[in-house]
This record gives C-alpha cells, structure tokens and sequence, in this order.
C-alpha cells in the first residue's frame, strides 16, 4: 500500500495538472454512468414551470418547456462522452489499422490511400461533418457516424508515418532476415511500437470530438433538439439571453470544463506515453 | 527542389477534384431534393400532378442524369468559374460568392492578425520568463483558450457586452469600403471570439521555439559579446524562431474557414459561412458544391504555398 501512495505522491508532483484533469474527468464518467440515479429529474420531462431562475428547487433553473437543466446537463455528461469515446475509438482504431497496413506494406496501397486522405483532408473539417449530417439525417448515432470518417484519415496518417518509419529500422530487417513472416512482424514488432502513437491520438481527440459534436448541435446539424445535447442546449439558450442568461451558461461551462480536463489529462498522458512528442504544439 | 515542387504541384488538381466530387456525392445522398422542396413548401399532399411537376422540375436542373454525368458538366463550366444558378436565391452563384468571399476574407484576416499581435509577444515572454508565475499564468490563459469551444466565447461576448454594456453590436452589415465604422464594429467580435481560441496554438509554438533557440551557442555568443537582452532576444532568438510559427500560420489559415462559418451565423456576418449553411438546408446543391470548392481550394493553396517556402527555407524538408 505504502509503494501505491508514494507513487501517486510522485505523479501528482511531476503531472499536478493532468491529475487534475483526470480528477475532473472521473467526475464526468461517474455523472455519465449514474445519470438516471444523480440527476433528479428525465432529460425530457417538460414538467415544471417555465424559466425558472436557479434557486433551492432548481439549482440551474428550467428551459423554455419547463425541463429542469441540471437534469439535462447531467445527461448531457452521458450523450458528450458516450458520442466523444464511441467516435474516437472507432475512427482512431480503424485509422490506426489503415496506417498501419499501408504503412508497412507500402506501394500502390499506400499511395492511393494517401491520396484519398489528402482529399479527405483538403475540406476544413467542420464543413465536411456539416455536409456529412447533411447526407444522412440527424441522429446521435450519425454523429459519431461523421466523427468517424473525420477522425480516420487523421490517424491513419499520423499511424503510417509511424509504421513507415518502423518497418524501415534494422530491427526489422533482422527479424525478416531470421525468418519472420510478415503477420508475425507486424504483430510482434509494428503494432506495439504504434500502441503509444495510438494512446495519444485518442486520448487528444475525445476533447476534439466533443467540440465538434456540439459545434454540429449549434449549426443545428447535430442530435435531435430534445437529445441533452450540451451543444443543442447552449444553441436553444441563445434564444433567451437576456432573460434566461443560466439557458446557455450552464451547458456552455459544462462543455468548457470537459474539454479543458480532457486536454490538461491528453497533455499528461502524451508526455507520459511518448517522451519524443514533449514540448510539441498540440 | 524542383523535382518536389512539380510533384506537389501534380498532386495539387487531382485532390482538389477528388474533394468536390467527394462533396458531391454527399450531397446527392441527401434525402428530400429541391424538387421535392419547392412543389412541397405549400404543404398540400401528395399528387401525381405534383409528381410531374417534380420530375419537370428535375428535368430541368438536370438533376435526372447519371451523377458522374452532372459531375463533368458542374466541372466542365467551374473550368471557366461558372458555377450554375442558385436553386433557393435564383441568381448566379458566381454572384454569391463574389458578393460573399470578400466577407469572410476581412474576417479571417482579421482574426489572424489580432491573434498574432497578442499570441506571439505573450509567447515570446513566457519563453523568456520560463517557470516563474508570468509563465504559467500566460501558459493558463493560452490552454483555456484552448478548451473554450469557440461558439461559447462568440455567444459569452455578445452576452457580456449586452449585459454589462448595454450595448449590442450591429447586426445588420456595412461594407468595409462604405462604411468602415460600422463595419468594424461587428466584425471586430467574432475576430476577437476566434482569435483567443487561435492564439493558444500559436503562443504555445512561439514559447517552445523560442526555449530551444535561446539554448543555441548562437545565442549564448551574443550575449557573451555583451549584446543587451532586448537585442539578443528580438534580433537573435526571435527572428530564429519565426519561421515555424510563421509557416504554422499559414497552415492555419485554411483551417480558420471552418471557425468563420460558427462566428459569421452568430453575429450575423451575410459572408461564406452563412450562405453555406443556408444552403445546406435547402439542398442548394450549386451553391453548397461551389463555396465548397472555393473552400477546399483556398485550404489546399495555403498548404501548398507554406511547404514550398518551408522547403526553399529549410534544404533538409526537400531531400527527404
């Protein structure tokens, strides 16, 4: 027990901010799994009186069709993570494995994929998830549907950089010179020298896909408007300002303190994970 | 060098082709089409007379053709930068974008240029005051920028100026040649809402090229020949340490289109972005697939201009 405290004792004094993060974030993973338990009311039961300021019975108020918002915000905790961790694993995963492939193998595979993702990325990201909701309807499932095929290029690029430059190292050549088959080197040797590549492309890209998940929300391209949505709350609270500022506020904040938790515990992790990306620009 | 500079250059047509085709095929998936929309917006039901008027319709914005068809065509008249008619503005939408495109060019600029003046001094200083309380509070505020998305700092802004100000920018726009006052007086928001997000990048960037070249014997020389600290820090180690800030700018640059979009539908701003989401929902297939293009092409010419001067900057990018 003794060895667990000292080590913590050391993470926190070389990493104070990203256990800060981290401690932030368990927070919002707890009050995504026990949303029905915490949160007092549904995220849909337009039961109570209209723009109700916050106060004792409604700490952050209620919205235009009478919701409590605290109640939503918890719940929104839920949509933001689930659609932010389904989308990453996903797009990242399969990105990984393209990299990977194409990486390693090289040639024409490599070269026309590396062309379709110039295309892919040659469109400002935004506009591309814009036109994607656009082509297949609005629903939660679609947004991490778009989240997908944005965030697969990326890391299919970044992961063959990496691949590329691994199969080219003499130790590859050694084990393909002792007789290695080609699955055997790609497993033994090319995906665990991805897997930190791999931990830092996801855990920098949950805040990302949460930013776009509610950007989407906002441009009204996102989930449906009675989803708790912190983007489709903060957009539907923009509609009474003046009179109802806790409408936006709330959701607003609540975006702020995940992605910024998310990017102080995504800083940390990458320092820990890959010491040659320290000191980078992300 | 110039062997990279052809290839690049080679590659430049065929992925701004290969990005519009994507957009449109997506646009084509989209369920409900104008026709649909226009004989539909009345509300009445369904008919056969208004299943002919849909496929006349049809017909006529050569919407019934094979998609790779309607491709070559939209590419054989973009070739001499005729775009087709707007479906939901009946109007050229060449007319669009030279109306639109110089909108959201002031913004953009606008916004590059407020997040420079402010993001590459404060970088300059936390570099040079590295681990003392003006580092982390500068390190602080570039991280927070960082994680406010940039819809929420738009709306904040608007909300803390009508709030505490009393005072509620314009919402109806004035060209910049017209009426620059009025014109200013909007735009400056969003370029302020967006540039705090922006800058964060670029100082953390500045801060970190900066820490490497102050350690560079280059440096030390000068300050061993009894050069002052200000001498030694802009003359020496900053301009040193620009150029990937610079390149990273441009690079940048491109990626801004996507914030102008968010920025111009809050404070009203009628340029790009507000014509793109507009027509998204009326399936304006031209108009969507042009400022797309115009998009796509921008983003690409950026990127293409920051490698070839980062090459003919730095010989080792070439020869790789």
């Amino acid at each position: 027990m003794r060895h667990v405290g000292v080590r913590a004792g050391r993470l926190l004094r070389r990493q104070p901010l990203g256990v800060a993060g981290a401690v932030v974030v368990l927070v919002l993973v707890v009050a995504a799994i026990f949303a029905p338990f915490l949160a007092p009311h549904g995220p849909k039961d337009a039961a109570f009186e209209q723009f109700v300021a916050p106060g004792r019975e409604f700490p952050m108020g209620t919205d235009n069709l009478g919701r409590d918002v605290l109640s939503r915000v918890i719940w929104g905790a839920r949509l933001s993570l689930y659609v932010g961790l389904a989308s990453v694993l996903v797009g990242i995963t399969l990105g990984s494995l393209w990299g990977i492939f194409t990486g390693y193998y090289g040639g024409f595979a490599d070269t026309s994929s590396q062309r379709i993702v110039d295309c892919v990325m040659a469109l400002p990201p935004i506009i591309l998830a814009l036109s994607l909701m656009a082509a297949v309807g609005q629903s939660v499932n679609n947004v991490i549907l778009a989240l997908t095929i944005l965030l697969t290029p990326t890391a299919a690029r970044t992961v063959r950089s990496v691949a590329l430059s691994i199969s080219a190292s003499p130790y590859i050549e050694a084990a393909r010179a002792a007789g290695g088959s080609h699955l055997r080197i790609v497993l033994r040797h090319i995906v665990p020298n991805c897997l930190a590549t791999y931990i830092v492309l996801v855990t920098t890209n949950v805040s990302y896909a949460i930013v776009v998940e509610a950007s989407l929300s906002f441009l009204g391209v996102g989930a449906p408007p009675d989803e708790p949505s912190w983007g489709g709350m903060l957009t539907a609270g923009t509609q009474a300002m003046e009179t109802a500022p806790w409408l936006f506020l709330f959701p607003g904040i609540a975006i702020s303190l995940a992605v910024f938790a998310l990017n102080l515990l995504g800083d940390a992790i990458r320092d820990i994970a890959d010491p040659r990306l320290r000191g980078g620009l992300g | 060098m110039s062997a990279y500079v052809a290839r690049r250059l080679l590659l430049f047509v065929p992925t701004l082709l290969g990005a519009s085709l994507m957009i449109f095929v997506l646009m084509r998936l989209v369920p409900g089409d104008i026709a649909q929309i226009l004989v539909y917006q009345t509300g009445s039901e369904q008919s056969s007379i208004q299943e002919k008027q849909i496929a006349q319709i049809r017909v006529e914005l050569g919407l019934d053709r094979p998609v790779l068809v309607q491709f070559a065509v939209w590419l054989k008249n973009a070739a001499v930068l005729d775009f087709g008619e707007s479906f939901s503005q009946r109007r050229p939408v060449r007319d669009i974008l030279i109306e639109r495109f110089p909108r959201s060019l002031q913004l953009a600029v606008l916004t590059m240029g407020i997040a420079m003046i402010w993001a590459i001094p404060l970088g300059v200083i936390s570099a040079v005051r590295q681990n003392t309380w003006l580092d982390y509070l500068v390190r602080v505020v570039s991280i927070s920028g960082l994680s406010l998305p940039i819809f929420f700092t738009g709306v904040l802004i608007l909300y803390l100026l009508v709030k505490f100000f009393r005072y509620l920018p314009p919402l109806e726009y004035s060209a910049l040649t017209e009426n620059p006052v009025e014109n200013l007086k909007q735009m400056i928001w969003p370029a302020l809402a967006q540039a705090y997000y922006i800058a964060a990048p670029i100082m953390r960037l500045t801060r970190s090229q900066m820490l490497e070249v102050v350690r560079q014997d280059y440096v030390r020389t000068a300050f061993a020949k009894g050069l002052s600290d200000r001498a030694v820090i802009y003359r020496h180690a900053l301009r040193n340490s620009l150029l990937p800030v610079v390149t990273f700018i441009g690079w940048w640059g491109g990626r801004l289109l996507g914030g102008v979009v968010i920025m111009e539908i809050i404070f009203a701003v009628p340029g790009m972005g507000t014509a793109l989401v507009q027509a998204v929902s009326f399936r304006d297939y031209p108009t969507v697939q042009a400022i797309v293009f115009v998009m796509a092409l921008i983003f690409l010419t950026l990127n293409l201009v920051v490698d070839l001067l980062y090459a003919w900057l730095d010989p080792r990018i070439r020869l790789a």
